[in-house]
């Protein structure tokens, strides 16, 4: 009981927190968990619950609480409808640190956030590495999507329709960049963050493409780190405090306007969760605030700062080839509806490219399944979810599925994959990016 | 933990090992509700799949003495689905099926577990109307709502749950299939279970099929605020509304402390300095509406109005019907805990309830915030407090105590929608009286002999 009472001491710092939950239990209605699983313990109301027990010491098997609070897909759904207001994902972030502290990490887990993540430089050699040999033992799984799966490997990854590494990933072509101010008289920092760099450089391109044809001055240091999030959301604190600390240095160097990624859930965390979580009183915190009104998702820096409006000629005119004719559906990723509110500038960015006719799908918002690690724990469950937002996406009768983040890019791939259905997955910067002239 | 290990495993015999949960988290976290009270471990959470495996499981608990709680979502605020300890739980949301919707002869049969939102979703896009909507419908399931006989901000013109049971399936303490009632309108065969089963909250058997009546949905409606400067002329104006014989499908009072907790939380852009508001809603034939709607914008005025509001199109109805939604937010972002009360008053009594209320408020010096169904004298006051805070958690219990009284010396009711379970089980007495107590017991004995259906709730042990 005494190494129990640890664990509670280092809980009672979310304890107000915890309080305010009057266990209406409104939040079943919204959790994507919840609909699946029917499941107290896999809502908010429930997990915070247990932690409440955890704190009172009412409750003695931490780590079977540490599993319920670990499955959630943090997509802040339940935070944006509870009537009381619980800052559920700070304490959802908090209490993993706390657990983790006090069970430890996972052998698997300490060798990815503390051997590789933590490294920016080891990781990249590796992703380098991995790109050279991943065909072998994986074979094509739907060329429409350009996906591929692994027989070889299912016993780690399952059945998973993924999309290889990029051959050359965005920081070998863009290793940095510091291009001063054009006409806008603006300069942006550019986070392009993990999954754009490894997997969708191309999505990069794109948000380059678009900065010089408005002039927009970018400053991308050398070296970036991840955002931090995966290792925080799995309680790895210290990881995540080192890659902050990576991170806020890097930026330093330069003075900026804005602070911009193509990926809502590197734009939320470096937004909400670097002053959240950075230590009190250190530099990183007073920098993590300063940046935080400045940081911005792409499609919000242009349609509120650059005032890129949905286009009014017509599609005749228009320079796009490949978007020529198609109809483009949006799913809104959970950190930039929810924890950003950030939802009509995204479908404004694709309502600017005239080539293409904007319809919206039954239930944009709700969350695809990915949530980061949750889908690497809870596969079989991520693949339900996700299958739900396919049938909403075929349901649209859209050629494209866009939005605006890279790992639900991933997710949706990954569904519509399974199936060998030919919509097209895009971020919204690439249908954007189509409207301009090389 | 006691529950024998044949027990779980016959349990996992009928419900799958899936269906049956016996961790210690999973078993705390059915421990409590919504009800601001203690939790209560069960032995085992049990989720059946199909109308059989019920009886199956009540008969096995029946047999060895094994306490039964049925929950639905566990919004309940009475503590209707805090389980016994040893107990089990027997969850419902698997049983969420729709069997029957039929628009011919209007009604709809369902599993207890259908989300009573989806249910009325489902039955709008077929053109017709199931009107009992609680706070909480988002969640709540049909079951609860038959078990709990849920109210909703309709109540007034279209009534609750209650009005809307047309029959029901349920298994008994022996496990036994009981029906009664008919898909019929009318139906006079034997006893009306179905009346005795709506608000016998788990204590009296295990619903396994109910039968909604439908109707068909008010082709118009209008919405209006009125602003007011005294509480008492607003209340006066509710009582007013009802003697002219008109029947509003909502009319809801907030209070000037409710007023501006919502203004702070949501900027709706109401009167800060107004004592009251009415949120006044009417519906149904067109003529009628447009009716009606006059004659109440005359009263209204009539009786010191300041200001009235109507709504002239769907967007300026909804931002009417904005600040009431964001009344229950507003007042739970001020304090930890919400202790929401729903003792209830015969209409014309509202005015003084609304003054006792206040005079509660200032005796124990806690912040009451009032808002609520005035059209069918179901206010919600809502104390605001801390429950770890002991000495003023302490005042709490016995304001609460003291508005019961206030309520029942008004000819009132100790709850008009939430339920007794085992926050109010104590109370039961005086508003009933001990031998309408003792006759429950009677009753409650002989068909559950061994006492494993929900026991303590409402008529205690």
């Amino acid at each position: 009981m005494s190494e129990l009472n640890k664990l509670s001491k280092s809980l009672k710092e979310i304890e107000n927190q915890l309080t305010d939950c009057m266990k209406c239990g409104m939040c079943q209605a919204v959790c994507p968990v919840f609909k699946q699983t029917g499941n107290e313990g896999d809502v908010a109301r429930g997990k915070i619950f247990l932690l409440e027990r955890l704190a009172e010491e009412m409750l003695t098997d931490a780590k079977g609480a540490k599993t319920r609070i670990e499955k959630c897909l943090m997509c802040g759904t339940c935070a944006a409808n509870c009537p009381s207001g619980v800052k559920i994902l700070e304490i959802f972030l908090k209490a993993r640190a706390a657990l983790t502290e006090y069970i430890g990490l996972s052998p698997v887990k300490r060798l990815i956030f503390r051997g590789m993540l933590k490294h920016p430089e080891r990781m990249d050699a590796l992703v380098d590495t991995a790109a050279r040999f991943q065909n072998l033992g994986t074979s094509k799984a739907d060329p429409n999507q350009g996906t591929r799966c692994s027989k070889l490997l299912s016993g780690v990854i399952g059945n998973r329709h993924f999309l290889p590494l990029a051959k050359t990933p965005f920081h070998k072509t863009y290793p940095s960049l510091n291009i001063p101010a054009g006409h806008s008289g603006l300069k942006v920092a550019f986070f392009p963050g993990c999954v754009t760099d490894k997997m969708n450089p191309e999505i990069g391109k794109a948000v380059l493409k678009v900065f010089k044809h408005h002039g927009v001055g970018v400053f991308m240091p050398k070296g970036q780190a991840c955002c931090g999030i995966p290792a925080l959301a799995s309680g790895e604190r210290n990881t995540f405090d080192t890659l902050l600390a990576h991170n806020a240095a890097l930026f330093a160097e330069e003075s900026f306007d804005y602070l911009i990624t193509p990926c809502a859930t590197c734009t939320a965390t470096i937004k909400e969760i670097w002053p959240m979580m950075s230590e009190k009183d250190s530099i990183e915190k007073f920098r993590a605030g300063q940046w935080a009104p400045k940081t911005m998702d792409i499609s919000q820096f242009l349609v509120d700062v650059l005032q890129v409006a949905p286009a009014q000629k017509s599609y005749a005119g228009s320079h796009s080839i490949e978007f020529a004719g198609d109809t483009v559906t949006y799913h809104d990723p959970c950190h930039l509806a929810k924890s950003l509110k950030i939802k009509s500038q995204p479908r404004d960015l694709i309502r600017a490219n005239a080539a293409c006719t904007f319809v919206e799908m039954a239930e944009a918002d709700t969350c695809c399944g990915n949530g980061g690690s949750f889908n690497l724990q809870n596969y079989d469950l991520s693949k339900q979810i996700g299958m739900e937002k396919r049938q909403n996406i075929l349901a649209s009768g859209a050629g494209t599925v866009a939005t605006a983040c890279p790992a639900c890019m991933m997710q949706i791939r990954d569904v519509l994959s399974q199936n060998h259905d030919g919509v097209k997955v895009k971020h919204v910067i690439e249908i954007y990016a189509d409207t301009i002239k090389d | 933990m006691s529950l024998s290990s044949s027990l779980i495993s016959e349990l996992q015999q009928i419900c799958g090992e899936n269906g049956v949960m016996t961790s210690e988290v999973d078993r705390q976290n059915y421990s409590y509700d919504a009800a601001v009270l203690e939790p209560t471990i069960p032995a085992a959470v049990v989720r059946p799949n199909s109308k059989e495996s019920i009886g199956k499981v009540i008969s096995l608990c029946n047999d060895s003495g094994t306490p039964v709680t049925v929950r639905g979502a566990g919004t309940n605020l009475s503590g209707g689905t805090i389980p016994n300890k040893n107990g089990i739980v027997l969850l419902t949301n698997r049983m969420n099926r729709i069997i029957e919707l039929n628009e011919t002869d209007m009604y709809v049969r369902v599993e207890p577990g259908v989300v009573t939102a989806d249910l009325a979703a489902q039955v709008a896009a077929k053109g017709l109307f199931y009107p009992p909507d609680p706070g909480s419908q988002a969640v709540s399931t049909i079951g609860g709502n038959v078990a709990e006989n849920a109210g909703g901000l309709r109540g007034f013109k279209y009534g609750v749950t209650k009005d809307y049971v047309m029959a029901v399936e349920f298994f008994d303490a022996l496990g036994r299939k009981v029906t009664s009632g008919s898909k019929t309108v009318k139906c006079v065969t034997g006893y009306n279970l179905a009346g005795l089963m709506t608000a016998s909250e788990g204590t009296l058997g295990v619903f396994s099929e109910i039968t909604l009546k439908l109707i068909p949905p008010p082709a118009a409606s209008k919405a209006m605020m009125a602003v007011y400067d005294s509480v008492e002329t607003a209340t006066q104006t509710v009582a007013a509304i009802i003697a002219d014989r008109i029947v509003p499908c909502t009319l809801e009072f907030m209070d000037n402390f409710t007023i501006n907790a919502v203004e702070d939380f949501a900027n709706v852009g109401l009167p800060r300095d107004a004592k009251a508001l009415l949120l006044i809603e009417v519906d149904g034939h067109p003529a009628q509406v447009a009716e009606d709607g006059e004659r109440i914008e005359q009263i209204c005025k009539k009786l010191g109005a300041r200001a009235i509001q109507v709504a002239r199109n769907d967007a300026e109805k909804d931002k009417v019907w904005e600040a009431r939604r964001a009344a229950l937010s507003a007042l739970a972002r001020l304090k930890p805990t919400l202790v929401l009360e729903d003792a209830t008053v015969p209409r014309s009594q509202i005015p003084a309830m609304v003054s006792a209320i206040e005079k509660l408020a200032l005796k124990y010096d806690i912040p009451i915030g009032t808002f609520g169904h005035a059209g069918d004298g179901n206010l919600h006051p809502t104390l605001l407090t801390d429950r770890r805070d002991v000495a003023h958690w302490e005042r709490v219990e016995n304001c609460v105590a003291d508005l019961f009284d206030a309520a029942l010396s008004l000819g009132g009711t100790l709850s008009g929608e939430h339920g007794i379970g085992i926050a109010k089980a104590g109370f039961m007495k005086n508003e009933v009286g001990q031998s309408s107590i003792d006759f429950c017991r009677t009753m409650k004995a002989a068909i559950d002999p061994n006492n494993i259906l929900n026991p303590g709730k409402i008529i205690g042990q």
